[in-house]
């Protein structure tokens, strides 16, 4: 199921704007990567583009490449709708459609692609993703509810389980804690640690103790400025980061002199 | 808090040189008083016959103007006198926008209902009708027909423009859309008639064409831009964060749009569309130009005059034949007729609004 | 490898639904375009007959198209000018009593009175007009005439059944209010609260308070409402057409039975019968009240939208 990532000299601008530049690293299957850095040092920009979610934004587009398994995501003439599909993503805050019940919410991108599939079938992948985001307990006797009904931390965990049910190589999670208490957090925590087992997953956080306590590999940004580049400063073991950076700024950073 | 010194009153030094709570009210109801007892003198001496009510009431709120700025003035000073003064203006304005309204409504209801009770008002046409008798049901049919058509055209198109601005446009194709739909809104309905007429006369070269489909056309005109602009307000309030949830699911763009956005934002929507119904179904100039008028029933929209409610309003009273009140009745019936459409459309549409919009965020 | 190939027959399927409806939704915005050229064209193509009519064609006394034109479009900016003088302190009187005044339970609830005023079918206004608003007037107006006949525009003599272009600006200024007020309100809403509070710190009142941040911060807001509030009383037509008593001709007094009717109106009142070469002039006349409220609107958005990229309050 899970896949590496190669990522190349990638370049990723807001129109002129130049956010990210000149980021090189490899992501393995099967392991938690923890981005962190400074507001605006450009993490949640590069994980956007891991999925082509980048580009949504108008005048934002992005210069090298992005290896998945040896297949370019920004070659000539790739979907990027497919792209989206083997690459799933969860939000910073808690986005379930208003519309929809439970249970709709999980089969959404089942469902809008306009893909047929049995009762049996749908129940079956309802409750397998349900469980897969540690959900199924708390929400089985209230399938057909609205999806808006439940707490902040069922709500991150329903996205989860719309994310997985899609069954995706890898997930990114765009700071997947920060609306939530810490219970919640912590629970999906735990979830994070189980998926890896399935999943390659990133995660950006703002939080070092959660990137300390879910992350294989963690990769350290940083802006020199306002309007300067977002860069990578190191990529390394999550231990090894924190304990031993290499990097002055990494050190810095992690011990909580700045940012 | 201190204790205060025995024998002296409790006061606050904040309170000095202020008038009390409800000065402004005693205020008002003594010029009320002193205005009405100059009127019971003008009709007690003769030289009015009734007594004058809205004179009373005009000419006491005048007094009050007068006398509370005054008060203020020599209580309070100059500042707060010219604060009661405005709040004394900004009221009374609210208070004249309602005159006409309740005015025109009272009236509507008790010159209309006569006629508009008549069994035959709902029943039957004003075909081979002199005097008396008949009623409205071709007017009713023609103003079904013509707007339900307009509204099946300009939906679907106002709908899909109003995705185009909000969901793909960018650019000056985009800007220029935005700016001429604000625009159009502003098109006298007169205008619209003239358009359609230009239009079909020459399609058919017939100097003298009048039929319903024109009408139609003339009502989309107008139509339109109303759908556009309410529809776009309304895709505008769907979070980004929703479409960004389903594109990450790898849902094409147009799938994401007709199931997430839409769905998301359809009350709205559908408010808007009938408050734009609401705004076509009473227009009289251009199904005056293009429809024209007539006295028999029509279900053919493609062919012949055909008769609308507003038309029919305007006709009636234009056209006065022999017992010429007859006439004055059905127009009062006719709009009385409309205002109920118009209303019922109205607070239909704010209903939709207020049960079926989804309570987006905690 | 698979994935390649999945890749491709999903790319090609996929693709067409995105395609049309994109161009389905492109193509409805560009006609709403080409509507309004379309507008524009076939009223042209067929004024020109009027542009070239010889005085047989008008009623007596009248030479040219432009003569025929010239006391109509006098009389289309008089009424709407009259309306506009009564409307616009009565609706920033309302548009501030609802954003500043009224208690906040009731504010929206008063706005939506006042937009109730919006939908009244003009035709009732008109019926209204002539029914009840222009015999309730009459008396004041003899009284008007006969206390103030020596100020130029109240001059007599008096009109024996009120249906006065005053009495018509009276009803298109009722039109209007809601327009107006519409505008007014949201602009006054969105006023920076940091502003009214620093006013209100200083220890203004309230009045104050609206003269040193609201009506700074919405006069464009003001002047573009007023203006297409210009638009839909220059545009009006029925119950122009029901209420006055006309006689095309350039007529100051206020008053009298002897009332310059709009371009409006007088196409409602000879469309019905004209034909030949007079449909042609009406047209014609349609599309100078086309261009005129055109230019209005136009002019009226350019404010509206220069304010909205400077203001930042969005």
């Amino acid at each position: 199921m899970s896949k590496r990532i190669e990522v190349t000299d990638l370049n990723a601008f807001y129109g002129k704007f130049l956010a990210v530049e000149g980021v090189s690293l490899t992501i393995e299957p099967r392991s938690v990567t923890a981005f962190i850095g400074p507001s605006g040092c450009g993490k949640s920009t590069l994980l956007r583009t891991l999925n082509r979610m980048h580009e949504v934004i108008p005048g934002a587009y992005v210069e090298g490449e992005v290896l998945i398994d040896g297949n370019n995501l920004y070659g000539p003439g790739v979907d990027p709708v497919l792209v989206r599909r083997q690459v799933g993503m969860v939000f910073q805050r808690p986005n379930p459609f208003p519309t929809m019940s439970i249970q709709d919410n999980v089969l959404a991108g089942v469902k809008l692609n306009n893909r047929r599939m049995s009762k049996g079938d749908a129940d079956d992948l309802t409750e397998k993703s349900l469980r897969g985001a540690n959900l199924w307990n708390e929400v089985k006797d209230r399938l057909n509810g609205p999806g808006s009904g439940l707490s902040g931390g069922q709500q991150q965990r329903l996205c989860i389980a719309r994310a997985i049910a899609v069954e995706p190589d890898v997930i990114l999670m765009d700071e997947p804690c920060s609306a939530l208490d810490p219970i919640s957090t912590l629970a999906i925590e735990d979830l994070i640690e189980e998926m890896k087992a399935d999943y390659t997953i990133v995660i950006v956080t703002h939080n070092m103790q959660q990137a300390s306590r879910v992350s294989d590999r963690t990769a350290f940004f940083n802006i020199a400025g306002t309007g300067k580049p977002g860069k990578l400063i190191e990529y390394d073991d999550t231990t090894t980061i924190f304990s031993n950076p290499s990097v002055q700024s990494t050190e810095d950073y992690v011990s909580g002199r700045f940012g | 808090m201190s204790t205060t010194t025995v024998g002296a009153p409790l006061t606050n030094s904040l309170t000095a040189g202020k008038l009390p709570k409800h000065t402004s009210l005693a205020v008002l109801a003594a010029s009320w008083l002193v205005a009405g007892a100059v009127f019971l003198m003008l009709q007690l001496s003769g030289a009015s016959e009734d007594f004058n009510i809205a004179g009373t009431l005009v000419f006491g709120t005048v007094l009050y103007g007068i006398a509370i700025y005054l008060l203020s003035y020599f209580v309070e000073g100059v500042r707060k006198a010219k604060d009661r003064l405005v709040t004394a203006l900004v009221t009374a304005a609210f208070v004249v926008a309602l005159l006409p309204l309740v005015s025109l409504v009272v009236t509507t209801v008790t010159n209309g209902l006569p006629a508009f009770l008549t069994p035959t008002f709902f029943t039957s046409s004003q075909r081979n009708v002199v005097g008396a008798g008949g009623g409205a049901l071709h007017a009713v049919v023609g103003t079904l027909l013509i707007t339900g058509l307009a509204g099946i055209i300009s939906v679907p198109i106002g709908l899909l423009a109003a995705i185009y601005l909000t969901e793909y446009g960018r650019g000056r194709l985009a800007r220029g859309i935005t700016f001429f739909v604000d625009v159009m809104t502003g098109i006298p309905s007169i205008v619209a008639g003239l358009f359609a007429f230009a239009l079909f006369s020459l399609l058919f070269d017939d100097p003298g064409i009048r039929f319903g489909f024109g009408g139609a056309i003339a009502l989309c005109v107008l139509m339109i831009p109303v759908v556009v602009r309410s529809s776009e307000e309304m895709l505008k309030l769907v979070p980004n964060e929703l479409r960004e949830a389903a594109y990450a699911l790898g849902v094409p763009k147009w799938l994401t749009i007709v199931k997430v956005v839409l769905p998301t934002s359809i009350a709205g929507i559908i408010t808007g569309v009938m408050i734009s119904i609401s705004r076509v179904i009473g227009e009289t100039a251009p199904l005056l130009i293009i429809s024209g008028f007539t006295a028999s029933m029509n279900y053919n929209l493609f062919s012949e005059r055909m008769m609308t409610l507003p038309v029919f309003v305007y006709n009636q009273y234009a056209n006065q034949g022999t017992d010429a009140q007859a006439y004055i009745d059905r127009a009062w019936a006719g709009a009385l007729t409309l205002i109920l459409i118009v209303m019922v459309l109205n607070g239909l549409a704010r209903l939709i609004a207020k049960i079926f919009s989804p309570k987006l965020g905690r | 490898m698979t994935t390649a190939v999945d890749r491709d027959a999903l790319r090609t399927t996929q693709r067409v639904g995105d395609r049309v409806f994109s161009t389905a939704t492109i193509v409805a915005g560009s006609l709403i375009l080409a509507v309004l050229a379309a507008v524009a064209i076939f009223l042209f193509v067929q004024s020109i007959p009027a542009f070239l009519a010889v005085p047989e064609d008008f009623d007596p006394g009248v030479s040219n198209f432009w003569a025929y034109v010239w006391p109509l479009a006098f009389g289309t900016l008089w009424s709407a000018l009259l309306a506009l003088i009564m409307a616009i302190p009565v609706a920033i009187g309302i548009a501030l009593f609802i954003s500043h005044y009224a208690p906040r339970k009731v504010s929206q609830g008063l706005g939506y009175i006042i937009d109730l005023l919006a939908a009244v079918p003009s035709v009732v206004f008109g019926l209204w007009g002539i029914g009840v608003l222009a015999p309730m007037l009459q008396p004041f107006y003899s009284t008007l005439v006969e206390w103030f006949g020596w100020f130029p525009l109240f001059a007599g003599p008096v009109s024996g059944t009120g249906r006065t272009i005053f009495t018509v600006a009276i009803v298109l200024a009722v039109m209007v209010l809601p327009i107006i007020t519409a505008i007014s309100r949201e602009v006054f809403l969105q006023t920076p609260v940091l502003h009214e509070e620093a006013a209100l710190a200083l220890g203004a009142t309230r009045w104050e308070m609206i003269t040193m941040a609201v009506l700074p911060f919405g006069r464009a807001g003001i002047i573009s409402a007023a203006m297409l509030g210009l638009g839909r009383a220059l545009g009006e037509t029925m119950a122009v057409a029901m209420v006055l008593s006309p006689s095309p001709q350039v007529i100051f007094q206020l008053l009298t039975s002897q009332n310059p009717t709009t371009i409006a109106a007088n196409i409602a009142l000879n469309f019905p019968e004209a034909h030949g070469v007079g449909v042609n002039i009406l047209l014609a006349t349609g599309l100078i009240l086309f261009v005129i409220t055109l230019a209005v609107n136009m002019l009226a958005r350019y404010i509206i939208n220069r304010r909205k990229a400077f203001s930042g309050a969005n």
